[in-house]
């Protein structure tokens, strides 16, 4: 049995090496992109009316993201569906290879995906920016006035204990610990960003999806919340002010294959234009306590918009 | 650009052996939340087995149990742990599903080293005026020492597997480094961290194959080959011992 149980092990440690040789063998980057697969074949703007419409792993641009198809949807357009695709780093590539033709995207991030260096803060220099920065394939429609960025929040009161109204303010505080995603420690407006710009020294606790809970229950002082998120209202919380722009400006955008047909490109500037701030509050608010599916919100959102 | 040079790159980056998140921090982190979970796993597991099987008591319950809990979803419990016990308590919550996860393996090497024990021996024990106290800690503990480490040995295998899982809660452990190069898609410490484990799995199970081996009493290893009963297959299954090693031992 000793003998045996250790042959298995042999196997399965051979085996394991031989799956990673051979993904590395064929590896130009990311070993799991699945170009190949037949499903989420490239749509053909031009010679097909089919659209591919992603997005991220996150509620609020997935409600975005079927506001998108259910519009294009009404305009007589073949939709492709490929949701929940992860951070900037997972579906960018797919975005230039043309696997998907439309994203629902925010300025501010996606400008510093393509510059990290970037100077621009506020909403017009980043869009600005941001149309002559984008790879050749790629363009911006028009940005909503809807805005979705990160922000530094903290509770109340320890706003009030530290009387704290910008990110400046922190500096003088004492053993704080940021939290957030596990990606924001290796942001420019992370940890490292903090002490660049604000001098503010933290140290970093990736809480994740439980980063408000996190907050309220005392394990961070910081946390790292969506502007949007209906929770930063529903529990009090002070978002920091930003004064240095550690933070870009961030709205909402759509990022699109640059030979998306003209009508479905004034389909989606129609809905740029009747997106607002609170309206995509009031949406998250629908997802996170009324529990509405991301279909739901997104046909009674434009119902009420009267865009279909 | 090759992706497991690149991971091997990044394991071999001095930039990642210092400092805040460095390769040593995450190994100990590993380590650490490992052997305290296999600590806090026997501390039930072994006494429970015993008692199982010096007595026979609650053995059919033990096995279903054991079985039912090897199917457990650990990433399902340890979120669930978390959602009830708060943000603030996911380290409790983190020790109780590795333990749990460690429990049926240590459960059953210890009630099954018991039983796979001569009942002759046992019986001769008995007739030599030896208490049941005395039976328990002379002889079954002793000769149930080879499968419990068995046991022990699957459990820390299991469990150095399982701790990634701790990364999806904080930033800790080799399970970090992996969480967060799904976000930001960096394959490199993504692989590079998935060797580091790899390695520590099987470090692991090389110091419990020696333990196995020799932690075990000399007299029940002397004992093995002499050992005249009738499914003897068990037996040696029990003990551990290959072929090989037999015949050095009769060759000594």
């Amino acid at each position: 049995m000793f003998t045996a149980r250790n042959k298995g092990r042999f196997a399965l440690v051979a085996a394991a090496a031989g799956v990673s040789l051979a993904l590395a063998g064929c590896a130009t980057g990311d070993p799991l992109d699945d170009t190949t697969d037949p499903t989420t074949e490239p749509a053909e703007p031009g010679t097909s009316e089919s659209i591919t419409i992603g997005s991220q792993g996150y509620y609020s641009n997935e409600i975005i993201a079927e506001i998108y198809a259910q519009a294009l949807e009404a305009a007589g357009f073949e939709v492709n569906r490929q949701f929940n695709i992860g951070q900037r780093d997972a579906y960018i590539p797919a975005l230039e290879s043309g696997q998907i033709d439309l994203f629902p995207e925010y300025t501010g991030n996606l400008l510093q995906y393509y510059v990290p260096d970037t100077e621009a803060t506020q909403a017009d220099e980043v869009y600005a920016e941001l149309q002559v920065s984008l790879p050749d394939g790629l363009q911006v429609l028009d940005q909503s006035s809807a805005t979705d960025q990160d922000s530094y929040n903290v509770t109340a009161e320890f706003a009030a204990e530290n009387n704290l109204v910008t990110i400046a303010d922190l500096a003088g505080v004492e053993g704080l610990i940021l939290g957030g995603n596990p990606e924001l420690e290796e942001r420019p407006y992370g940890p490292t960003g903090l002490a660049d710009v604000y001098g503010v020294e933290v140290s970093f606790d990736a809480t994740g999806d439980a980063t408000v809970d996190a907050l309220l229950q005392g394990v961070v002082n910081v946390a790292n919340v969506f502007s949007a998120d209906p929770r930063i209202g529903e529990n009090n919380l002070v978002t920091l002010e930003d004064p240095e722009g550690l933070f870009l400006a961030s709205n909402v955008v759509p990022l699109a294959s640059a030979d998306l047909p003209q009508d479905a490109i004034d389909v989606i500037n129609a809905v740029s234009a009747a997106l607002t701030p609170e309206g995509l509050v009031a949406m998250n608010v629908q997802s996170t306590t009324d529990e509405l599916s991301p279909a739901v919100i997104a046909t009674q959102w434009l119902t009420e918009n009267g865009l279909i | 650009m090759n992706l497991f040079a690149d991971a091997f790159a990044w394991i071999l980056n001095p930039g990642n052996w210092e400092g805040r998140n460095s390769i040593p921090q995450f190994i100990g982190e590993h380590l650490w939340y490992t052997v305290l979970a296999m600590i806090l796993a026997s501390a039930i597991a072994i006494p429970l087995g015993w008692y199982i099987g010096h007595t026979g008591r609650g053995r059919d319950i033990a096995v279903a149990a054991t079985g039912a809990a090897r199917a457990l979803p650990s990433f399902g419990l340890l979120f669930l742990f978390v959602m009830i016990g708060g943000v603030a308590n996911r380290d409790s919550s983190v020790m109780i599903v590795l333990a749990l996860l460690a429990i049926p393996p240590i459960l059953a090497g210890a009630y099954a080293g018991f039983e796979a024990i001569d009942r002759r021996v046992i019986d001769a024990a008995r007739s030599m005026g030896m208490t049941e106290r005395q039976i328990v800690a002379r002889v079954e503990i002793p000769l149930g020492l080879p499968l419990l480490w068995g046991g022990l040995r699957n459990a820390v295998l299991q469990v150095v597997a399982t701790v990634v899982l701790v990364g999806f809660v904080r930033n800790a452990t080799l399970g970090y480094p992996i969480v967060q190069g799904i976000q930001i898609n960096r394959f490199d410490q993504m692989l590079g961290a998935s060797v580091l484990i790899i390695v520590l799995a099987l470090l692991l199970d090389a110091i419990f194959a020696l333990l196995e081996r020799y932690a075990t009493p000399a007299g029940v290893r002397a004992g093995r080959n002499r050992d005249h009963r009738t499914s003897s297959t068990r037996r040696r299954a029990a003990g551990g011992a290959t072929p090989a090693s037999t015949e050095k031992e009769m060759s000594v």
